[in-house]
């Protein structure tokens, strides 16, 4: 599944459309602990966390993570936006609780 | 191939909207060197730990990098306030992170020891009230 299919999906609400659409996801990967997800996200993973704030983006983009899943009703914070926006990283949101929602991607994949 | 490059960043003390500037910068770079995939990610990795450890710790500092054909070198020099323990700040889940620091995601005890597994070779230097000096090395 790739991250346009997932945009379009509508499964996960849509906060900031990086423009990596033709991103192959490989699978989900949750965490929520910044130094655990560096050291253990792997390429083009869809990353499921809470943490919705600017060095989650930063993690992100140095991981190569395909897209984060902020879960729980948690909000991108607006430094996480602004550099989201500037770093062109792709994200959703979701109410569900990180297991649901990354379970719901691994059968779509 | 490509001759030795050096590259210098200023990291600034406890300002978390520019962690992880430097080393984003560095992973652009070797990405457009066609350094290998898995160094680039060893240096990402090792180096941003390093550079929130100066931000978090520190009050910031200087970080200089050096890139060769065959190696990437990282050297995070800091005038904070030293480390006391080496040995135990490098065992996994030892922090002595601040409260405000683990609601950020950070603080985790995971710094020094991913900074050690991910890099080739790491080397500490730490005085105490004069500050610390990290040098890591990757090869390609």
């Amino acid at each position: 599944m790739t991250v346009k299919e997932l945009i379009d999906n509508n499964i996960f609400e849509l906060v900031n459309n990086g423009g990596n659409g033709d991103t192959v996801i490989t699978k989900p990967f949750a965490c929520d602990l910044l130094s655990f997800a560096m050291s253990k996200a792997s390429a083009d993973c869809a990353w499921f966390t809470v943490m919705g704030n600017m060095n989650t983006i930063a993690v992100s983009v140095l991981a190569d993570c395909a897209c984060i899943i902020l879960c729980e009703g948690a909000e991108l914070d607006e430094p996480g936006m602004a550099k989201a926006t500037q770093q062109n990283v792709t994200v959703f949101k979701t109410d569900e609780p990180i297991f649901e929602a990354a379970l719901k991607l691994y059968n779509l994949l | 191939m490509y001759d030795a490059i050096k590259l210098t960043y200023n990291v600034s003390g406890d300002d978390f909207t520019r962690a992880g500037e430097a080393s984003s910068d560095v992973k652009g770079k070797l990405k457009k060197m066609n350094v290998p995939p898995d160094a680039v990610r060893k240096v990402a990795i090792s180096m941003y730990e390093g550079e929130i450890n100066m931000v978090i710790h520190a009050d910031g500092g200087q970080i200089t990098v050096e890139i060769t054909k065959d190696c990437i070198t990282m050297i995070l020099a800091d005038k904070g306030p030293g480390i006391k323990d080496i040995d135990q700040a490098m065992q996994a889940g030892f922090s002595t992170a601040p409260d405000n620091i683990r609601t950020l995601g950070f603080g985790a005890g995971m710094g020094l020891p991913n900074m050690k597994k991910y890099s080739d070779e790491m080397k500490i230097e730490t005085e105490i009230g004069v500050g610390t000096t990290v040098t890591m090395k990757v090869f390609i």
